[in-house]
């Protein structure tokens, strides 16, 4: 008994302050990426070389980076010798739209609130049935994050349960293998109208490292209306907690911190 | 004549000099070597252009340090090694899965059924996913549960049926395959890029593991030295990607007997560890770090300081909250003696990783199959005799405070050196093979090229693979509610088992 509280003393309080303050993320960690076409060397094609899933294109205008295929992996950061592609530290990256993810210069429209009727249903309580559709671990692992003490997703009033007739929406993962094509639309048709869908990830969103494979969908995008566009490998938690948050409305824009941050 | 070569971890060798056996011995070979202590690390077909299937053996001989490598080639039905070798159990499944539209059939394999799913190689239709026969009790009390795909907590899908009476299980059939995403056959056809990040998200929590044991083989081909700097650092993040696991565990494992203040400090700590790993590379799962020829990131003395002190920090806090679920009896009965398996057993079937060395195998590829450039004596060997799921949570703490140590270790003898050397072609008509000690066990991975230098088979072993199996016997005789916590005991991968 004395070792327990002991123990819960030295462990200390841990929630944190998010969304009141902003959160430091590691000096390495690669988030929103910048594309400078102005930089961008005509007839040079480094970077679309070294670009894993095709996300990182060439328009008439210069180079443009699809997020919802984006890995994050800074391979065109590195390679580009004029420095037109700059990966960020900021870890808000979740959108309505999928078009949205299009990043062709130093913006990026972020998720807005959902709609008056279906804000006010979910807008306290958001309870969601997670999919993994050939996940691989990761974005579920991150998504279990958000649960533990550190995050504290139920003082949001969010919460993953396990029945689908509990639940206002789905949240997939994984690129939708063709083997969990039909438990996914299972799962979606056992939750009750209206409901959101929620696409965690690069593969649920286009396909990740996957796209084009003849065993997965690409994504949940082509099978389910998405409502919420989540892109990582996988998605910080924070860029998780972010979307979702702005999805229901509870993200007043904060100033944002000087992109200085704890190491 | 010769019935194997013999390789060291992460070696290439010339298929001609691999020794081509008729069937029969090719099996005798197999399972007279299991008997002597071999194991079985990967028994897969490739299809042959002289017809038939090519199927190659890599065996591991821990007491010599050496990997052990023998073919043949199948045509028809053959007389199934399972029957006497129970660990290719999954494999022969596999193969006659992969391969059964040119003729080839394990006879008298006991469990034929398909392993994932997967329509069979240069086919395109798969067999309906969840349809095969499942074992069935019969009885007028006996009750079956299904379970899944879908589970009921953010996880992977997989489909449980339990033969029960009343509480009792009396069987468990595993049928997995919804993951599938054909990455074996995928790599063949897909470019350098593209296919690093496929194999990063193998099992995506052992990121580190799969992407070495790949990164092993491709070195093997083109012959690359890895310098002595990059090899120390994937080490790091091997050990820290088993920190961050072992501690979520233990965490999880409290969590699924009700014990809340051990699973709230984990679930924090099990963060604590990924971060670290982003320290290092900026992804929480080493995502980017790993590359063939070395490491993508170099850690200078300021992260390193760092990364000491905040391993340090998490260790203590780690000891702390286990501790307090070791200090409570109420919590500790329901992990002891529940779902146990024998080492004998576990020998028979290939358990490995802390599975097996909760049952007394004395097993761990870092120690019995050292990387190049790393030495055997660098991580002790820890295991526990009793099997269950006390057993398997108390080996995951030895591993964290080991793990720890080692990386401290390798901190503070950090060579200076590049991180990376360029890597050349791949030999022609070569066969690599490497194998990783990841978190849950033995990962293997085996490259063939073909007389051109690509890449002609590519073969991926989690070891998801060799420990479903054990799972659904460790649930025989339990309780149905014991089923979360053998399960997480267990924490075996979904998608590195379905590729």
């Amino acid at each position: 008994m004395f070792y327990a509280i002991y123990e819960r003393l030295r462990q200390k309080h841990r929630t944190v302050p998010f969304p009141k303050s902003e959160p430091v993320l590691p000096e390495r960690f690669r988030g929103r990426p910048l594309v400078k076409r102005e930089r961008c060397a005509a007839g040079c094609a480094t970077c679309l070389a070294v670009c894993p899933t095709g996300a990182l294109q060439a328009t008439k205008d210069g180079p443009r980076i699809d997020l919802g295929r984006c890995l994050f992996c800074g391979a065109c950061g590195r390679a580009c010798p004029a420095g037109t592609v700059e990966f960020t530290r900021d870890y808000r990256l979740a959108t309505r739209r999928r078009e949205d993810l299009l990043v062709h210069d130093q913006t990026l429209r972020l998720a807005e609130a959902l709609e008056t009727r279906t804000r006010r249903l979910f807008g306290r309580s958001l309870k969601l049935r997670q999919v993994s559709a050939a996940g691989c671990n990761a974005c579920e692992a991150d998504l279990n994050v958000l649960t533990t003490v550190v995050f504290d997703l139920q003082r949001f009033g969010i919460e993953f349960v396990a029945s689908p007739r509990h639940a206002d929406g789905v949240c997939v993962t994984g690129p939708v293998s063709e083997n969990m094509r039909e438990a996914l639309l299972k799962t979606y048709d056992a939750v009750p109208d209206p409901k959101l869908v929620i696409a965690v990830g690069s593969c649920a969103i286009a396909g990740g490292p996957f796209a084009g494979l003849p065993a997965v969908h690409n994504g949940a995008t082509n099978i389910l209306p998405v409502d919420l566009f989540v892109p990582g490998c996988p998605p910080h938690p924070y860029t998780t907690l972010d979307g979702l948050l702005r999805l229901l409305g509870r993200r007043p824009e904060v100033k944002r911190d000087d992109g200085r941050g704890r190491r | 004549m010769q019935r194997a070569i013999e390789i060291a971890n992460g070696a290439a060798v010339p298929l001609e000099a691999i020794p081509f056996l008729r069937p029969e011995l090719f099996g005798q070979w197999l399972i007279a070597a299991v008997r002597a202590g071999a194991r079985i690390m990967a028994l897969f077909g490739k299809e042959s252009d002289a017809g038939g299937v090519d199927v190659f053996g890599v065996l591991g001989l821990p007491q010599f340090s050496k990997l052990a490598l023998a073919r043949t080639n199948l045509k028809a039905s053959y007389t199934a090694f399972t029957p006497r070798c129970p660990a290719v159990h999954c494999f022969e499944r596999e193969l006659y899965e992969q391969f059964w539209h040119l003729g080839l059939k394990p006879e008298g394999h006991p469990w034929l059924k398909p392993i994932r799913f997967e329509p069979a190689q240069g086919a395109e239709k798969a067999p309906e996913i969840g349809g095969t026969d499942f074992f069935e009790v019969q009885g007028e009390e006996i009750h079956e549960v299904a379970v899944g795909p879908v589970h009921a907590g953010v996880i992977e899908p997989g489909h449980f049926r339990f033969q029960c009476y009343g509480e009792n299980v009396l069987h468990l059939e595993i049928s997995l395959g919804y993951q599938h995403r054909g990455i074996e056959q995928a790599l063949l056809r897909a470019l350098a890029p593209r296919r690093l990040r496929m194999v990063e998200t193998v099992a995506g929590d052992t990121t580190v593991g799969h992407t070495w044991a790949y990164c092993g083989v491709l070195e093997a081909l083109s012959d690359a030295r890895v310098p002595e700097r990059a090899t120390l650092l994937r080490a790091v993040a091997l050990e820290l990607e088993r920190l961050a696991n072992h501690t979520g565990d233990l965490g999880a494992l409290a969590g699924d007997v009700g014990y809340l203040p051990t699973m709230s400090y984990c679930g924090r700590l099990r963060g604590d560890f990924l971060n670290m790993s982003a320290l290092m590379c900026g992804s929480r799962f080493s995502r980017g770090l790993l590359e063939p020829g070395g490491v993508a990131f170099d850690l200078d003395d300021a992260l390193c300081a760092t990364l000491r002190e905040r391993l340090d920090a998490a260790v203590r806090d780690v000891e702390g909250a286990v501790g307090l679920l070791w200090h409570t009896p109420s919590a500790l009965a329901r992990f002891e003696m529940t779902g146990a398996i024998e080492a004998q057993t576990a020998r028979e079937i290939g358990l490995v990783g802390p599975a097996a060395r909760a049952s007394r195998l004395d097993l761990d590829s870092r120690r019995d199959f050292p990387l190049p450039g790393l030495g055997a004596t660098d991580v002790a060997v820890n295991t526990c005799i009793t099997g269950d799921v006390y057993s398997r949570a108390h080996v995951r703490l030895l591993e964290i405070r080991e793990s720890a140590a080692a990386i401290r270790r390798w901190l503070e003898r950090l060579p200076a050196g590049p991180i990376a050397v360029e890597t050349g072609p791949w030999a022609p008509s070569h066969l690599a093979v490497a194998v990783v000690e990841g978190w849950r066990g033995e990962i293997c991975h085996a490259g063939i090229t073909d007389a051109s230098g690509r890449l002609a088979r590519y073969k991926i072993v989690d070891p998801s693979f060799h420990n479903w199996f054990g799972l659904a016997l460790a649930l025989r005789e339990q309780q149905i509610s014991d089923f979360p916590l053998c399960n997480k005991s267990f924490n075996l991968s979904y998608c590195g088992h379905d590729l």
